[in-house]
C-alpha cells in the first residue's frame, strides 16, 4: 500500500494543521469572549502611529509598477525551468540542450521586443 | 526513458515550426523599424500565411505523429488548418482600411494574428491532453489582447477584459475535467485515453472528466449556455477583430472538440452524445430566437454565430464519419459566408464614423445594387434557402443526424433553421424595402473588401455547380479520424 505510506508521511502536518488551527482559534476566541468590550468612536477609529491618518488607504499609484513585476516574472519563471535543465543536462542529451535554447530564443525576442517598445525606461 | 530523449521527427509540424519562425521574424522587423510600419508588417504576415497554407498539403494524405505522440498531423488536421489559415489571411486583409481608419494601426496587430494562428494550427493537431490545453491558450491570449486593441474606448477595453475573465474561468474547468481524465486513466495522451476507455463501461469520475472537458470548450466556440460573452465581446471588440473572432477560432475549436469527442473518447459516445445534442439544440434555438431583438449588426451577427456552432454541433452528436465530414463542410461555408458579411460590414460608415445599426442598411438596395445583391446572397444562404451554400451545408448536417438515428434533433434544427431566417431576411427587407437618409457605404473604400465580397459570393452562388472538391476532400479528411 504506497498510498497509505505516502499519506502517513503527510500526518506530522496534518498534527501542526490542527494544533495551529485550534490555538489561534482559542486565542482569539478567548480574548473576545473574556475582554470587557465598551467601543467608542475614539476607540473605532483608524489611527496611524498614534496619529490621525493621514490619507485614504487606497492611494493611486504607478502603473508602471505592474509592468516592471510582470516582466520581472517572465525571467524568474526562466530560471525556475533552468535549474532543473542544467542539473539534468547529462541525461536528457542534445535534444534537451536544443529544446532549451530554442525557448531562451523566444525568450530573446520577447526581451528585444519590451526593450525596443521603451518597456523597461523609467524616464 | 532514455529513449523518449531521441530527437523528434519535425517535419510532421513543419507548418507550425515555419509559422513560429516567421511570426518571430516579423516582431522582430517590426520593432527594428523607427516607426511604425503597419503595411509592410501586415504584408509580411500575409505573406506568410500563404507560404505556411502551401506547406500544409506535405501531410494531407498520410497519419503522422511525433513529439512523443504529443502532436499529430493527418488529414482531417490539414483540412481544417487549410481553413484556419485561409481565414487568419483574410481577416488581415479584411483589417487594412479600418484600422488606418480606427486609428488603430499598430505593427503588433497582424503579429498577434499570426500568433492567435500558430495556437489553432496546435489545436488542430493535438493529440495529447496538454497539448491540447497549449495550442488552447497559445490561441486565447494574442485574442484577448486583440479585442482589447483599441485602448481608447471603454467598450474595446471591456470586451478584452470579459473575454480574458471568463476564458480563464473556462481554462479552469476544461482544466480540471484533463486533471479528472489523467486520475482515472493514467494517461494524458488521447491513444493511451483510448486503449484505457476501450472495452468497459466507463466510471463517473470519467464521465465528469469528459463533461467538464467538454464544457470548456464549448465555451471556446461559445455554444449555449456557454455564449454569454459572445454578443457583448463581438460588440465592444474593433470590427475587424470581431471578423476574425469569428472565422478562425470558432473553426480551431470546432476541429479540436471534433478530434477530442471522436478519438479517444469515441468509445462513450453514448455518453457524452446527450450532453453534445442539449447544448446544441439550445445553441441552436437561442441563436435563432435572441437574434431577433437585435439592432446593432455585429451583435445579430454573433448571435447568427451561436446559431451556425448549434448546427454543427448536431454533426458531432451524430459520431460518425458522415457527421464529420458534415463539420467540415459546413466548417468551410460558414467560414466563407461569414467572410462576405464582415466585408459589408466594414464597408459601412457615415461621416468618419463607423456604423453598425441594421437601420443604417436602409435604402441599400437602390443606391448600391451590386453590394445589396452580395449581402442578399450572404443572408439566404445563412439561412439556408436553395441553392446557395448554406443550405448544403445544413442538408448534410441534417442528413447525417437522421443517418445516426437523430431524429428529433433533426427536426429541431430545422424548426430553429426556419426561425433564423426571419432575421436574415429582415436584412434583406431593411436594404430593399425601407428608405432612409444618408449613403453608408464608404465610396473611398478598400478595394480588397470587394474583391473578398466578390469571391465569397462567387463561391456561394456556385457552390452547387462545382460541389466536387470540397465534398471529396472533406470526405478523405473524415476518414482519417476513423481508423
Amino acid at each position: 500500500m504506497i498510498a497509505t505510506d505516502l499519506l502517513t508521511n503527510y500526518f506530522p502536518i496534518v498534527v501542526f494543521l490542527v494544533i495551529a488551527t485550534g490555538l489561534s482559534m482559542l486565542m482569539v476566541g478567548v480574548s473576545f469572549l473574556a475582554a470587557k468590550q465598551k467601543p467608542d468612536t475614539e476607540k473605532i477609529s483608524a489611527y496611524e502611529c498614534g496619529f490621525e491618518a493621514f490619507a485614504d488607504a487606497r492611494m493611486k499609484f504607478d502603473v508602471r509598477f505592474y509592468l516592471v513585476s510582470i516582466l520581472f516574472i517572465i525571467f524568474d519563471l526562466e530560471v525556475a525551468f533552468l535549474f532543473p535543465w542544467a542539473i539534468t543536462l547529462g541525461k536528457i542529451g542534445l535534444y534537451g540542450f536544443w529544446s532549451m535554447m530554442v525557448f531562451l530564443g523566444v525568450l530573446t525576442v520577447g526581451f528585444i521586443y519590451e526593450w525596443r517598445k521603451g518597456a523597461l525606461d523609467w524616464e | 526513458m532514455i529513449k523518449s530523449f531521441i530527437t523528434p521527427e519535425l517535419m510532421p509540424a513543419f507548418p507550425e515550426i515555419s509559422l513560429a519562425i516567421a511570426a518571430m521574424l516579423i516582431l522582430l522587423f517590426g520593432i527594428s523599424r523607427k516607426e511604425e510600419d503597419y503595411n509592410s508588417v501586415s504584408n509580411l504576415s500575409m505573406l506568410a500565411l500563404a507560404a505556411v497554407f502551401m506547406t500544409l498539403c506535405k501531410f494531407c494524405t498520410e497519419t503522422a505523429t511525433t513529439f512523443n505522440g504529443m502532436f499529430i498531423a493527418d488529414a482531417f488536421g490539414a483540412f481544417m488548418k487549410a481553413l484556419v489559415v485561409t481565414g487568419s489571411f483574410v481577416s488581415i486583409m479584411l483589417a487594412a482600411k479600418y484600422v488606418e481608419r480606427q486609428r488603430i494601426m499598430r505593427f503588433e496587430y497582424p503579429i498577434l494574428i499570426l500568433f492567435a494562428t500558430l495556437g489553432m494550427m496546435l489545436m488542430i493537431s493535438a493529440n495529447d491532453l496538454i497539448a491540447l490545453y497549449m495550442g488552447l491558450e497559445m490561441q486565447s491570449l494574442p485574442l484577448y489582447v486583440l479585442a482589447a486593441m483599441q485602448r481608447d474606448t471603454v467598450r474595446s477595453t471591456e470586451a478584452g477584459l470579459k473575454y480574458f475573465v471568463l476564458g480563464a474561468l473556462s481554462s479552469g474547468m476544461l482544466l480540471y475535467g484533463a486533471s479528472l481524465i489523467y486520475g482515472y486513466t493514467g494517461a494524458t495522451g488521447f491513444d493511451a485515453i483510448s486503449t484505457a476507455l476501450a472495452g468497459h463501461p466507463a466510471g463517473l469520475g470519467i464521465i465528469v472528466g469528459m463533461v467538464l472537458l467538454l464544457s470548456g470548450l464549448a465555451f471556446k466556440i461559445s455554444a449555449v449556455p456557454f455564449h454569454m460573452w459572445t454578443p457583448d465581446v463581438y460588440e465592444g471588440a474593433p470590427t475587424s477583430v470581431t471578423a476574425f473572432f469569428a472565422i478562425a477560432p470558432k473553426l480551431a475549436a470546432l476541429a479540436l472538440l471534433t478530434r477530442t469527442f471522436m478519438g479517444p473518447f469515441g468509445h462513450l459516445a453514448d455518453q457524452w452524445r446527450q450532453v453534445v445534442v442539449v447544448i446544441s439544440v439550445a445553441s441552436m434555438v437561442l441563436g435563432s430566437v435572441a437574434a431577433i431583438g437585435q439592432n446593432n449588426i455585429k451583435r445579430l451577427l454573433a448571435y447568427s454565430s451561436i446559431g451556425n456552432m448549434g448546427y454543427a454541433l448536431v454533426g458531432l452528436a451524430a459520431a460518425s464519419p458522415a457527421g464529420v465530414q458534415a463539420i467540415m463542410i459546413y466548417a468551410a461555408i460558414y467560414m466563407v459566408m461569414t467572410i462576405g458579411a464582415f466585408a459589408v460590414v466594414l464597408m459601412m460608415k457615415q461621416k468618419d464614423r463607423m456604423v453598425e445599426q441594421i437601420s443604417d442598411l436602409s435604402g441599400l438596395g437602390d443606391r448600391q445594387p451590386l453590394l445589396a445583391l452580395a449581402m442578399t446572397i450572404m443572408m439566404f444562404s445563412m439561412a439556408g434557402i436553395p441553392p446557395l451554400a448554406g443550405f448544403f451545408g445544413k442538408l448534410f448536417i441534417f442528413q447525417a443526424a437522421i443517418g445516426s438515428g437523430l431524429y428529433t434533433l433533426a427536426v429541431l434544427g430545422v424548426l430553429a433553421s426556419v426561425i433564423g431566417a426571419y432575421y436574415y431576411l429582415r436584412i434583406i427587407k431593411v436594404m430593399y424595402f425601407e428608405t432612409a437618409g444618408d449613403d453608408v457605404i464608404d465610396k473611398a473604400s478598400d478595394g480588397r473588401l470587394n474583391l473578398l465580397l466578390g469571391i465569397s459570393s462567387a463561391l456561394i452562388v456556385l457552390f452547387i455547380v462545382f460541389p466536387g472538391p470540397l465534398l471529396t476532400s472533406a470526405a478523405d479528411a473524415a476518414q482519417s479520424l476513423f481508423k
